[in-house]
């Protein structure tokens, strides 16, 4: 066949179709990446954030909730749950659990004694190939409604590199944008310490919805209700703690015998907030006693099993899904990063420190 | 005579797969950076890869057995050598990414959930290591196969528009018109 080309005006013509359709999806595939374009609110600038809150990194580490330790054991579910939802953790008899307890904050040696939020993380592996992992705190509800809170907070918080301490202006003027903040501030200057993890309640907090199997759906929060009995822990005993007492105690209360907690759901009313993990549900919602966790081990390896799995709290069974808080998607897509980055860390040889999960007094 | 052009199983494979692999590759940098879409985006992620993947096979298959059509042979001898290597890269891109994929969930210890309740099994153990550089390989790779993506676009559309020799019409239909003879 002959070749015809074009030339001249035609010729131009083309080669400037061409390249305003290459330059099109370039532009496209850059902004859809986050990488081009405005200040739009992305997982990436999220966990960028909070690396930038901290004095120096922890290659190898958990971006937030960096301090923790291993556990493992068992899951009994009962008949209540079954009728709720068809997730075979329900039904299982014994569902082996992994887990995780943790404090908040984003330094992986950081002080037991001055960590208000303490957190849960399960993965339960049923025998149908199905996992349910949760990742809990001891907070009854969220500092925040939105991902767009959670940033400016974060932003907020930011140390002054003279002072070492946030701005004072700045945590006024995020108070005055987000109020549900303050509902959340007196929660942690007046809610009682528990001297344990073993004897602190966990929550969802976010919402998610149950599916039984006439097709019904439900709405509930639950929680992880301790058996050991609650004891506070006065200031005078915190200021005295050790930096690592949580895990010094967890480890010598498992050598005495398994720790159980209650996994109880909230139901929620039509008309709750499902989708705002800032607000609370009236106390008088049912509450429905679906299961036992039993946590019989600590785990002494350095490089256990639980360092290198995301508690992503979106990985969920069939018979259980998420509500539509802006919350869960958000912490699914960040919990990545962090999990992308400090693996990436370990295997490129970049995090000596990250076989410690806690230190040994 | 009818021009050379692929054949019908060539031609259908290549546009579905155009369709598939751009939405996949778009999906992909949305759902890494998206705070509120990313459950959907990766629930469906995971079954087009695989997809992609099967597709890749057939159309390799179908390659093999049924020779492309001859480029021009007034093409000057750097673009033949750069179709070649675009064409390699693009199917080992096709067939890397996804076995990638189902390898760096295995690795991350994640489910490999496709559609319903169906998941895949693990293909490599769970380790840190091995996660880390799939994870990473995966993510080179996907922004290497939009760049030569982007090139093969606007080599075919230089075919198309500018030299207009016939190669573009390969990939759309069965016969071109025939050749104008000269006398």
């Amino acid at each position: 066949m002959d070749t015809i080309p074009s030339s001249g005006r035609r010729l131009r013509l083309a080669l400037a179709g061409i390249a305003a359709i290459i330059g099109t999806l370039a532009l496209a595939f850059g902004w859809t990446a986050g990488r081009l374009g405005g200040e739009r609110l992305t997982a990436i600038r999220m966990i960028d954030a909070i690396e930038a809150n901290k004095p120096w990194p922890y290659p190898g580490f958990r971006r937030a909730h960096s301090k923790g330790i291993c556990v493992s054991g068992t899951f009994q579910g009962n008949e209540r749950g079954a009728s709720l939802s068809t997730a075979r953790v329900f039904t299982q008899r014994e569902v082996p659990v992994l887990g995780r307890f943790s404090i908040a904050g984003g330094d992986p040696h950081g002080a037991d004694n001055t960590a208000r939020v303490r957190s849960m993380a399960l993965l339960l592996r049923s025998d149908d190939g199905q996992q349910w992992r949760m990742a809990l705190n001891n907070f009854p509800f969220f500092a925040v409604a939105t991902p767009e809170g959670f940033q400016a907070r974060t932003l907020a918080s930011r140390p002054d590199p003279v002072t070492g301490k946030p701005d004072p202006a700045r945590l006024a003027a995020l108070l005055e944008r987000y109020p549900e903040i303050a509902k959340f501030r007196s929660w942690a200057a007046t809610a009682p310490w528990p001297d344990s993890w073993a004897n602190s309640v966990y929550n969802s907090v976010n919402a998610f919805r149950l599916q039984a199997a006439d097709g019904t759906e439900r709405y509930v929060r639950w929680s992880m209700r301790p058996h050991t009995p609650f004891k506070a822990l006065t200031p005078e005993q915190r200021a005295r703690a050790g930096v690592d007492f949580l895990a010094q105690d967890l480890r010598e209360r498992l050598a005495e015998g398994p720790l159980r907690w209650d996994l109880v759901l909230t139901l929620a009313a039509p008309g709750d907030p499902v989708n705002d993990s800032s607000q609370p549900w009236p106390e008088d919602r049912p509450h429905l006693l679906a299961g036992t966790l039993e946590l019989t081990a600590t785990s002494e390896q350095a490089a256990d099993a639980c360092r290198d799995i995301n508690f992503d709290p979106l990985i969920l069974p069939k018979g259980i899904a998420p509500s539509d808080d802006p919350i869960l998607a958000a912490r699914s897509a960040v919990y990545a990063q962090s999990f992308n980055r400090r693996e990436w860390e370990i295997a490129s040889g970049k995090a000596a420190g990250a076989g410690m999960e806690f230190v040994t007094p | 005579m009818s021009a050379p052009h692929f054949n019908a199983t060539a031609r259908l494979l290549h546009w579905l797969m155009a369709a598939m692999i751009l939405s996949m590759l778009f999906i992909g940098v949305a759902m890494v950076a998206s705070v509120s879409q990313r459950p959907w985006l990766i629930d469906l992620h995971r079954p087009l890869g695989m997809a992609i993947l099967l597709l890749a096979l057939l159309r390799l298959a179908n390659r093999l057995r049924h020779s492309p059509p001859p480029l021009p042979r007034d093409l000057p001898r750097w673009q033949v050598l750069a179709a070649t290597a675009s064409h390699w890269a693009l199917y080992a891109l096709m067939l890397a990414l996804p076995l990638l994929g189902w390898s760096l969930l295995s690795a991350g210890s994640y489910p490999i959930t496709m559609v319903g309740d169906w998941q895949l099994p693990a293909i490599v153990p769970h380790d840190p290591t091995l996660y880390g550089w799939l994870r990473r390989s995966h993510g080179l790779l996907a922004w290497l196969l939009f760049l030569i993506l982007l090139g093969h676009i606007a080599a075919a559309l230089l075919h198309a528009w500018v030299r207009r020799d016939g190669v573009f019409t390969m990939m759309i239909q069965r016969a071109a018109a025939p050749v104008a003879s000269l006398d």
